[in-house]
């Protein structure tokens, strides 16, 4: 993975020793809250309900072991001992105080993270596909151009003052699980017809209280011209995005209004006034420069080994439990002989994405044991050890399972997206962690849950969406009807390369009357289906959205004041 | 119809821990609910807010939160659940916040009906 230059390492000692002296000076009055406020932003602290809150940055979502251990340690010494995997890859710390979140960032540094863009109206955290350079369908590994757009947009001068936040994704595989449809930039990586690699370009998709999917802007961009290109939209958006309203700043509601052919003749043009310049565009990067990056992707140290491990198979056919692990939890891996592990943060009754600082240890244990000393985190709010010899998948195991961290759900209905609501949240108009944990009760049973098969659902304790509801199989938004919690549904949303919007259902439903409204979707999926094959989404996208409907309202059961 | 006026406390974060507190009587921060100063008049929560932003050092972002006092001259009970929340902690995590140390019966500190 990639390590901090020493240009990297003094940045981010800087900036540390600034919010050292910031922090000082709003100590002691010097500095007001209104002048404090955006420093403090800029260095990814919050204000939530109950305290401030840490946003650590987790570049496109990757660390190594001893990363984690350092989270870890500040989990313990400085929180209260556990933080919050997020859907943009991140970890949050929801108790620091002020006084010592200096000392916090000056420990992340000492691993080579930061907090910096974690908020504010920049280019935020990249993110991309957690399976990189490990999954078995990848055209390209996404990380060397995810660390390119990082150096690229990290205190980008022309950028720190954007309309709006900005947010980019990227995947090398036709299989899309980094939600690039979603991003205010999607890139995927592709290869034209003579076979060159380059990038399919996406604009103006986004979740919120607007969602919408991302449009091509363009077709094939040659992989050298990324930052020019990218660069142009940038420009486009900071000259013509709105700024006189919060709501409307996105770029998704400027490719909306302008139309997605004007944005594209605007950013071409940009593009070729940087393409025409003397000696070529300012930031594209030189080769050397793009090898340099590549160099720290280079594939770990596989061994040569046979699809299938002896070991491996004696231990699934002993150990129903492993079976059903292995079953769920893994994916396909490139290397013959290895398989890709995601570590469920999502057992049954926890809060989603939450993990001790004894878990992050395991974790950090295992991936320098049996993992290449690599993790990543997911957007869906796990864990997962990119490469794992299947003969070491036992003892991974065993070890996962002693620390509470070896659910079999992933994908499964149980395997819930939730943000953290107003159980911290400042903004929240209700509660998401509570409801996803009862869901995850009441699904419980592992038969059943595989016997329902791929479901996604994702709740939102507002109308901000950073629980991903809109892209939900089942999607759960969190409002409040006159100081009362009241839940929307809606349905069919798709989060993956066929990105869709899910429908909203109907009236929504009080806390109390989720399960039993999620309960008699599952009953009519399972009555509709055509199969175990069709999946819920499969089957809603066959029949429509109605028969659901009427399960989910039949006998009234809704609260109808709604 | 005006709607009538609930009556309000001031609530804020303190700066240097980020923990919620109240403005009380004397006009210092209490990290407890029910020793929060009661404005029962628009005035009187007015005059509260005026006081809480002679103090702009030790907290942030003071604002009038609504509360119901059962019976006259009884202590202040959070009548929303965003309230309830702040002065417990957070519903998943019995075990952090201010309700990791009370004793007390987790309902009997809200008016609302929200949970
Ligand atoms: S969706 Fe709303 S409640 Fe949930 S984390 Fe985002 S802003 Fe907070």
């Amino acid at each position: 993975m990639y390590r901090y230059d020493e240009f990297d390492a003094d940045f981010v000692r800087d900036r540390v020793a600034r919010f050292r002296s910031q922090v000082d000076r709003r100590i002691s009055g010097a500095l007001t809250e209104d002048e404090f406020k955006p420093l403090r932003l800029q260095n990814g602290v919050y204000l939530q309900l109950h305290a401030y809150m840490l946003r650590v940055a987790v570049p496109y979502g990757t660390l190594n072991s001893a990363q984690m251990r350092q989270l870890a340690m500040i989990a313990e010494r400085w929180d209260k001992g556990y933080g919050h995997f997020t859907t943009r890859q991140n970890i949050q710390f929801n108790w620091p105080t002020l006084k010592d979140i200096p000392d916090i960032l000056d420990a992340l540094a000492d691993v080579g993270m930061h907090c910096i863009q974690t908020s504010g109206n920049c280019i935020r955290n990249i993110t991309a596909d957690h399976f990189a350079g490990a999954a078995d369908d990848e055209i390209d590994d996404p990380r060397p151009t995810a660390e390119l757009l990082r150096q690229w947009s990290t205190d980008h001068p022309e950028f720190a003052y954007l309309p709006r936040k900005f947010k980019i994704a990227i995947t090398g595989s036709p299989n899309d699980r980094a939600v690039t449809k979603a991003h205010d930039i999607g890139l995927r990586m592709v290869r034209n017809d003579a076979g060159e690699p380059g990038y399919e370009v996406i604009v103006g998709g986004g979740l919120g209280r607007t969602p919408m999917v991302g449009k091509v802007i363009r077709d094939f961009l040659p992989k050298g011209h990324l930052l020019p290109y990218v660069e142009a939209i940038l420009r486009v958006y900071n000259l013509l995005g709105r700024r006189d309203n919060k709501y409307k700043a996105r770029i998704k509601i400027l490719v909306h209004e302008a139309g997605l052919e004007d944005i594209r003749a605007q950013v071409e043009a940009d593009f070729a006034h940087q393409m025409a310049a003397e000696g070529g565009p300012m930031v594209a990067p030189d080769a050397d420069e793009v090898a340099r990056i590549a160099g720290y992707f280079t594939p770990p140290a596989w061994d040569d080994l046979p699809e299938e491990d002896a070991g491996y198979m004696a231990a699934r056919a002993a150990d129903p439990v492993f079976r059903a692990w292995t079953d769920v939890n893994l994916a396909a891996h490139r290397r013959p002989g290895y398989a890709i592990a995601t570590i469920s943060l999502k057992p049954i009754g926890a809060a989603p994405g939450d993990a001790s600082a004894e878990q992050m240890r395991v974790i950090a244990d295992l991936a320098e044991t049996y993992g290449h000393d690599e993790i990543r985190v997911s957007h869906e709010q796990n864990v997962v050890l990119p490469h794992v010899r299947k003969r070491d998948l036992p003892a991974v195991h065993r070890r996962l399972r002693e620390a509470g961290l070896a659910t079999a759900n992933v994908g499964l209905i149980s395997d819930i997206i939730a943000c953290p609501g107003m159980d911290y949240c400042a903004l929240a108009t209700a509660r998401s962690i509570p409801i996803a944990q009862d869901i995850a009760q009441h699904f419980s049973d592992p038969d059943y849950a595989r016997t329902i098969g791929e479901m996604k659902i994702k709740i939102s304790g507002c109308i901000n969406a950073c629980g991903h509801h809109h892209v939900a199989h089942i999607g759960i938004l969190g409002l409040d009807r006159a100081g009362r919690e009241n839940y929307q549904i809606t349905l069919g949303g798709d989060h993956t390369e066929t990105l869709a919007i899910g429908e909203r259902a109907g009236p929504g439903f009080d806390a109390d009357q989720v399960v039993p409204a999620i309960e008699r979707l599952v009953d009519a999926y399972l009555a509709l289906r055509d199969g175990p094959e069709e999946t819920f989404l499969m089957a809603l996208r066959r029949l429509g959205i109605a028969p659901f409907k009427v399960a989910l309202y039949k006998d009234g059961e809704h609260d109808r004041a709604a | 119809m005006a709607k009538p006026f609930r009556p309000k406390i001031v609530s804020a974060n303190d700066l240097l821990s980020g923990d919620v507190v109240y403005l009380d009587r004397a006009g210092t921060w209490t990290r407890r609910l029910d020793a929060a100063a009661v404005a029962e008049t628009p005035g009187a929560a007015e005059d509260l807010l005026a006081v809480a932003a002679t103090q702009p050092d030790q907290v942030v972002g003071p604002y009038l939160a609504d509360v119901a006092r059962p019976h006259a001259g009884s202590p202040p009970l959070p009548t929303h659940l965003r309230e309830r929340i702040r002065d417990r902690g957070p519903s998943t995590r019995p075990d952090l916040g201010r309700q990791a140390d009370l004793a007390d019966d987790p309902g009997s500190l809200f008016a609302g009906d929200g949970i």
